[in-house]
């Protein structure tokens, strides 16, 4: 009796389940795994498109004769590249109408021309005529016959379904590709914004935490920046620092703390003189940085406080009694007690970060020394267009991501061990 | 009395009271003022002075008369003596200072004597500090946001810092922007279509995701534990690994320019996390109803329907507002996915405004008005059920 219940609950689990299984299934993992197949091909962005056979039907009326006409059919592949084989004809004709020496490829039969065309080459076009003459002798409706649309079929080779690969989209991301660069920016960026957002993550926290007028007003504006739409907000941005017409360089230009104006999003460096050294700041590097943490910071506002507010009150009032400043108090209270959360949240945002792609595509388009490897998809995938490269970044990010999770799942684990 | 905590009382009081007016001489010269200094020296020493006084006063003086007194000094100081400026921008400093009196009123020479007094003055001059500094940074881009929406390209030209809205105008006039970009750029097709995108994604999303979190939630089957941590690995794939490979295929099965693809696309994306919230919350509703429930003969679809559901409004309508919100600001796929202006979504709009150099840059700032507006009222109103939702699925983007 048991064993029949089980396998009830067993089975309705499954139907229960299928549906968001199957399309998560098709929508997120069919892709990665279908990233590494591409990755292997010499794929373009125009490749993609299926070659079609086409046709064009133009109507001509025939000097002298009403009771004929001519139709042109302009054929062609659709494709540059690929063949199209076994190419077939239909297009139907009005009633009593016959063609006039027909192409041999041709037949017609009860008011339709059937033809078989066979193989058309890459590019191939032919202007393909036929006269059809009225059997009565009446004259022929135009625009019926402009009106019916001929039928075509063919079959071809999809590119992304042949056996044809290559290590070329490899070679070329690690040795072509400014590979080193490109890890290092992407890290910087990742590393600096995650350690940024928590850092002032801690503070908002901090500063919520205690009583004020407005602490809850408080509390909603600072998830603004998480909440609201990505485009509107770095749209926003851009234009605050633009260099000439920017307010941010306007403000700064007025009230003279700078001479030259300063591109944020469009210098690569900057070089500070810091007592006699020069220093090289990635200046556009940066401002994408704060931008990140200015955006983020709340997730990590939201998840200290959550843990703030859970913490008893009557550590602090010990720490009271034992004479413990401001100081002592968060550095022997509150930080032992949030250090889990932070350590999560570090691997969240690492990982999250490290995917970036809208948020630098947006203010700087991946110039001036911000090119990170999510924007480097989009670039070799659809500003080179090439396709197979593309996926071949998308497999590194996705190893490098497989490596950050392992190590945040164990961590994960001995964590959970050691409670 | 401690000589530090002196110090440091005088000090940062100061540096706190210069940044204040600071904010205020910055949103002054944002409406037209010409101001050309923040006069950092003379603020910082009225600012000492002032503290001092207040020290040397202490309680002997009615707290209001003592602020209104104070103001009114500074006022006259640096409105009227170092330069002349108008009613309005002294009326503010007036503000500020009554504030920042009312503010260090609480220090007296007892209170700088106790154990950590440094400590606590720093500390308690620090929250100030953040509340202000923090406040600024974040509401300054969406004031900008607003009122550069309201200038022509023209006044901009000739005063690039005078963002004052001239209310005197004509209606027609002041929302020139809105009027154009609903009217030149379609932006009520595009809202339309926002919104239907992302109500029709928050509906599928629940119609896929209740049955398979009540299933995680309560049924014993093989590959449960599996199951639940995949969710949580997928949950952390990003959308940019899944472009090529979707983008490719939506091709050649002609789903592109389409709004159905887009449908499809986010609530695979937010699947993920809609059944890790949910499961968590039907998890905590006691199973004996459900039992009682199966005593009745129930099947698992009317389980489902009238004990679950109307017992998870709360959880349901959190997720659903999660889910809003990540279709109605998601990006990257209505970029790949739409090139056809007909079938834009607001935030593939204002990119695609953006594209044209020659687009003047109020109506982008309208769009991005437009664009944010929905979110942000949601996320205010409902605020109490999306923190929660945010805190429980916790790794959007």
């Amino acid at each position: 009796m048991s064993d029949t219940l089980s396998k009830i609950e067993k089975r309705t689990a499954y139907i229960l389940l299928l549906p968001a299984v199957i399309l998560v299934f098709s929508i997120i993992l069919f892709p990665i795994f279908a990233n590494v197949w591409i990755s292997f091909k010499e794929v373009g962005l125009k490749d993609i498109r299926i070659p079609e056979p086409r046709a064009k039907k133009i109507v001509k009326s025939i000097k002298d004769s009403s009771d004929e006409i001519k139709i042109i059919y302009k054929l062609r592949n659709s494709s540059l590249i690929l063949d199209i084989r076994d190419v077939k004809f239909q297009d139907k004709t009005p009633k009593n109408v016959e063609p006039l020496n027909l192409d041999e490829r041709c037949q017609f039969k009860s008011n339709i021309i059937n033809c078989n065309f066979g193989n058309w080459k890459a590019k191939y076009k032919e202007n393909f005529q036929i006269i059809l003459k009225n059997k009565e002798g009446k004259k022929i409706n135009k625009k019926e016959i402009k009106s019916i649309k001929p039928k075509l079929s063919g079959k071809s080779d999809n590119i992304l379904l042949n056996t044809n690969f290559t290590f070329k989209n490899f070679k070329k991301v690690f040795f072509q590709n400014e590979f080193f660069d490109l890890l290092m920016t992407t890290f910087y960026y990742t590393f600096f914004g995650t350690i940024g957002s928590i850092v002032f993550g801690i503070l908002a926290a901090q500063l919520v935490n205690q009583k004020f007028f407005g602490r809850t007003f408080m509390r909603s504006i600072l998830l603004f920046p998480y909440v609201g739409p990505v485009v509107a907000l770095a749209y926003t941005w851009e234009l605050l620092l633009d260099p000439y017409s920017g307010t941010l360089n306007n403000l700064l230009f007025n009230f003279q703390v700078i001479q030259e104006p300063l591109n944020l999003l469009g210098q690569k460096y900057l070089t500070i003189n810091f007592f006699g050294f020069d220093l090289k700041l990635r200046l556009a590097l940066t401002t994408v940085i704060i931008f990140e943490i200015w955006r983020y910071f709340p997730l990590a506002f939201l998840f200290i406080l959550a843990r703030l507010q859970a913490i008893p009150k009557e550590l602090y009032e010990a720490a009271d009694v034992d004479g413990a400043g401001p100081v002592q108090k968060f550095s022997s209270i509150t930080l032992p007690q949030i250090t889990a959360v932070i350590s999560i949240l570090f691997m969240i945002r690492f990982i999250w970060n490290f995917n970036k792609f809208e948020d630098i595509f947006l203010l700087t388009g991946g110039a001036s020394g911000t090119r990170t490897l999510p924007i480097n998809v989009y670039e070799q995938g659809f500003t080179i267009s090439d396709i197979g490269m593309g996926s071949a970044v998308s497999i590194v990010i996705v190893l490098l991501l497989l490596i950050f999770m392992f190590i945040y799942f164990r961590l994960l684990g001995r964590r959970a061990d050691e409670n | 009395m401690k000589i530090k905590s002196l110090i440091l009382y005088c000090l940062i009081s100061s540096i706190f009271l210069f940044s204040l007016v600071s904010i205020w001489k910055v949103l002054s010269t944002l409406q037209g003022i010409e101001l050309r200094n923040f006069n950092f020296v003379i603020i910082i020493t009225l600012g000492i002075a002032i503290s001092l006084i207040n020290l040397i006063i202490g309680d002997k003086f009615n707290r209001a008369l003592k602020s209104i007194i104070f103001a009114i000094l500074f006022t006259f100081v640096d409105g009227y003596l170092v330069q002349l400026m108008p009613i309005w921008y002294n009326i503010g400093i007036f503000g500020i200072l009554i504030f920042y009196s009312f503010k260090i009123d609480k220090y007296n020479q007892k209170n700088l004597d106790l154990d950590h007094s440094s400590q606590t003055v720093l500390f308690e001059f620090l929250t100030l500090f953040g509340i202000v500094l923090f406040s600024f940074v974040i509401l300054f881009p969406f004031y900008m946001m607003i009122v550069t929406s309201f200038k022509t390209q023209a006044a901009l030209l000739i005063n690039p810092l005078d963002f004052s809205i001239n209310f005197a105008q004509d209606i027609k006039d002041l929302f020139k922007s809105y009027f154009v970009i609903f009217d030149t750029y379609k932006f009520g097709r595009y809202i339309l279509i926002s919104t239907f995108v992302s109500v029709g994604t928050v509906i599928i999303t629940l119609i896929f995701a209740i049955p398979a979190a009540y299933a995680v939630a309560r049924l014993n089957f093989f590959g449960k534990n599996f199951l639940s941590t995949s969710i949580l690995i997928i949950y952390m794939f990003p959308a940019i690994v899944l472009v090529i490979p979707l983008y490719t295929v939506f091709s050649q099965l002609g789903l592109r320019n389409n709004v159905g693809g887009l449908l499809i696309v986010y609530t695979a994306t937010t699947l993920p996390v809609a059944i890790y919230m949910l499961q968590g919350y039907f998890k905590s509703i006691p199973k004996e109803l459900e039992e009682a429930a199966i005593m009745d003969k129930l099947n698992w679809f009317g389980i489902i329907i009238k004990i679950i559901l109307p017992l998870s409004i709360p959880a349901i309508s959190s997720v659903a507002l999660y889910v809003f919100m990540i279709a109605w600001n998601e990006f990257l796929f209505s970029l790949m996915f739409l090139d056809n202006p007909n079938s834009f979504t607001l935030s593939r709009a204002i990119q695609y405004l953006s594209g044209d150099a020659e687009t003047p840059r109020q109506y982008l700032m309208a769009g991005s008005v437009v664009v944010t507006i929905p979110v942000l009222f949601i996320f205010v109103y409902f605020e109490k059920y999306l923190v929660s939702g945010l805190t429980a699925g916790s790794v959007k983007g």
